[in-house]
């Protein structure tokens, strides 16, 4: 079923792309929620970019004189036990976990997509292959490997953001190799093997197209959980190294205080980070509702 | 029944092998030198390359591989490079402490999430359907150290009601005779209410920050498969024969509501074990997740791997134990198998 209403925008571009912004008018005014992500989702994403340009104070300059002071007008989130403006650290660190999210989910959008998709069109020996060491991974509790593979890597951020897109590597799969599978033998691809088109170009320039919909929304869902997981992963001492401004690691270097009160240290990043992760889990859902109104929920 | 399960037992066996290579692909592909870091750093050439071929490392990597299942087969999962102990004696003595831990989350967890979700697919559109989706939506948006900490410091901090994050027991009491290993069984076996009951309160905050995280899924999935369950003929056939409607909907409903949601178990666990580390490290827990993050900031690789295969082989048992259930519980399964 989903054939047919993701094939229809290719098959009358122009009559659709207004449909599809009416429609996009229509589902956020119908769920305002999906409104707010795309509000917050702007903000964030302006945070990673000037971020560091606009804060009050350098993220990483101590002053131990001001060290674990609560939120106030000098300090709007308070500060940490070396005396640096939290604020500061908070709105900095965006950009890093932003990039470490966003250049795993595009490592696995590469590599996933690409594997999922000639699986499903090619099937028999790439297919079980491909199916084979999804489902071999599929195996691990997810974040568990994750740790397994910074340990092998060795403890890097670029170790990191690779251990976060394999293990985001079968969901990828899956959904790229099921589109691909139902498209293998619609008209368009016979079409255009009519026209003496080969199978890689029949693969990237007509299937590729038509799944991008999906996949988007695929991208967006799993940002969140790349942001989760990296974060989890600096919070346990793996990759960022403890000057730098990261949400997870700021989480763990208060998590000490918590017990003496000074809850100001954990709960802003870890707010910050909540909010992204709620941000993106709600932009997927959004996005969801408008490329396949079918799985509403 | 039996045949079901040993064919389902059969596919369990390449999974099993492909975590086997993973495993033992990822200590390979470790960038230090492990005979060097075992010599420690004053050692000579000579002794570094005598370690290593006392370890093996010196042979080609299948013949490694193959020595590497064999010593599996003797349950030797190599020996701590820190402490010099053995990987599996650490690992059986502190797995009971993580188990009691995600088993106890887990209950807590499907005790609020099935109900939970149950109420907001019959009173659809009502607040505690709406209650129902911020919860969900919620859950999986809140990192779980993050509500470890929360937790902590509203019912430690604030409230005075739990005790400090300090592991399993407090200072002032001792462990139960370990019997299974659960604190809190061993000491309701033995009659110890004192150790129970600090056994409990240590435990209760952990255990909670897991089921709110994975709350979310579980949820979910009763609310969507209950919708369902309730829209199809046969519960409107129950409802038309004048059934009360607590008997349409625990017995009728209910019953096959629950079969999708088994399914999602399997999933919730992957996240439960992944979050138990995370949980272990913010509540000081003494179970396998904190050893593994201790040896893993040390570049302690046999602890991590007895680990990682550790949890992947509890992972594809528990699979397989949610496949056999679902046998049980639903006899159209059983029949096609």
């Amino acid at each position: 079923m989903t054939e047919t209403v993701s094939i229809a925008p290719a098959a009358a571009p122009k009559q659709s792309s207004n449909s599809v912004f009416s429609h996009a008018v229509y589902v956020v005014s119908e769920n305002p929620v999906t409104g707010l992500a795309f509000g917050l989702f702007a903000l964030i994403a302006l945070c990673a970019l000037i971020g560091p340009y606009i804060v009050p104070y350098d993220p990483l300059a101590s002053d131990t004189a001001a060290a674990l002071q609560a939120p106030s007008w000098k300090h709007w989130f308070g500060t940490d036990q070396l005396g640096r403006d939290i604020f500061s650290r908070v709105i900095v660190a965006t950009r890093l976990d932003f990039i470490i999210a966003i250049t795993s989910v595009a490592l696995v959008f590469v590599m996933g997509g690409f594997a999922g998709i000639a699986a499903g069109f090619f099937g028999g020996w790439t297919d079980r292959v491909v199916s084979r060491l999804a489902d071999t991974i599929m195996a691990f509790p997810l974040f568990v490997l994750a740790m397994g593979i910074v340990a092998a890597l060795g403890n890097t951020v670029t170790n990191i953001v690779i251990a976060t897109a394999i293990i985001n590597f079968p969901l990828y799969v899956r959904v790229a190799r099921a589109e691909a599978n139902v498209r293998r033998e619609a008209g368009f691809v016979q079409a255009a093997r009519l026209s003496g088109n080969g199978d890689f170009r029949i693969l990237l320039a007509h299937i590729l197209p038509n799944i991008m919909p999906i996949m988007m929304v695929q991208i967006s869902l799993t940002m969140g959980y790349a942001i989760l997981n990296a974060a989890g992963l600096s919070f346990i001492g793996l990759g960022v190294k403890p000057p730098t401004p990261e949400w997870g690691i700021m989480v763990a270097e208060g998590a000490a205080n918590i017990i003496s009160g000074e809850w100001w240290i954990a709960l802003f990043p870890g707010a910050a980070l909540m909010i992204a992760v709620f941000t993106f889990n709600l932009l997927g859902d959004g996005l969801r509702d408008l490329v396949d109104p079918q799985r509403r929920t | 029944m039996l045949t079901t399960i040993g064919k389902r037992l059969l596919t369990v066996l390449p999974t099993l092998i492909g975590v086997i290579i993973v495993t033992f692909l990822l200590t390979r592909a470790l960038p230090g030198d492990p005979a060097a870091y075992f010599a420690g750093p004053a050692a000579t050439k000579e002794a570094v390359e005598q370690i290593r071929v006392s370890l093996g490392l010196d042979r080609p990597l299948p013949e490694q591989f193959v020595r590497y299942v064999k010593d599996l087969g003797r349950g030797d999962l190599g020996n701590s490079l820190s402490t010099g102990r053995p990987v599996v004696t650490e690992i059986v003595s502190r797995l009971p402490a993580s188990a009691e831990l995600t088993l106890l989350g887990l209950i807590l967890s499907m005790v609020i999430a099935v109900p939970l979700g149950i109420l907001a697919a019959v009173k659809q559109g009502s607040w505690i359907d709406h209650t129902c989706r911020i919860v969900a939506t919620a859950g999986v948006s809140l990192p779980v150290f993050f509500t470890g900490l929360l937790l902590v410091y509203i019912f430690y901090y604030i409230l005075g009601w739990s005790p400090a994050p300090i592991g399993r027991l407090d200072a002032f009491t001792s462990a139960p005779p370990n019997i299974t290993g659960f604190y809190l069984i061993d000491s309701l076996i033995t009659g110890n209410f004192e150790t129970f009951r600090a056994s409990l309160s240590q435990l209760i905050l952990p255990a909670f920050t897991l089921g709110i995280f994975s709350l979310a899924p579980i949820a979910r999935m009763t609310r969507a498969s209950m919708l369902a369950v309730l829209a199809s003929e046969f519960v409107r056939t129950a409802r038309a024969s004048g059934l009360d409607n607590r008997t349409v909907i625990i017995t009728y409903a209910f019953r096959n509501a629950m079969l999708p949601v088994v399914t999602t178990l399997g999933m919730v666990f992957s996240f439960l074990l992944g979050a138990n580390v995370l949980v272990e490290k913010v509540f000081a827990w003494p179970g396998i997740g904190s050893y593994a993050v201790e040896a893993l900031l040390q570049s302690d690789f046999a602890p991590v791997q007895g680990f990682v295969l550790t949890m992947a082989v509890m992972y594809v048992a528990l699979n397989l134990l949610i496949d056999i259930l679902y046998g049980v519980i639903d006899p159209r399964v059983r029949l096609e198998g």
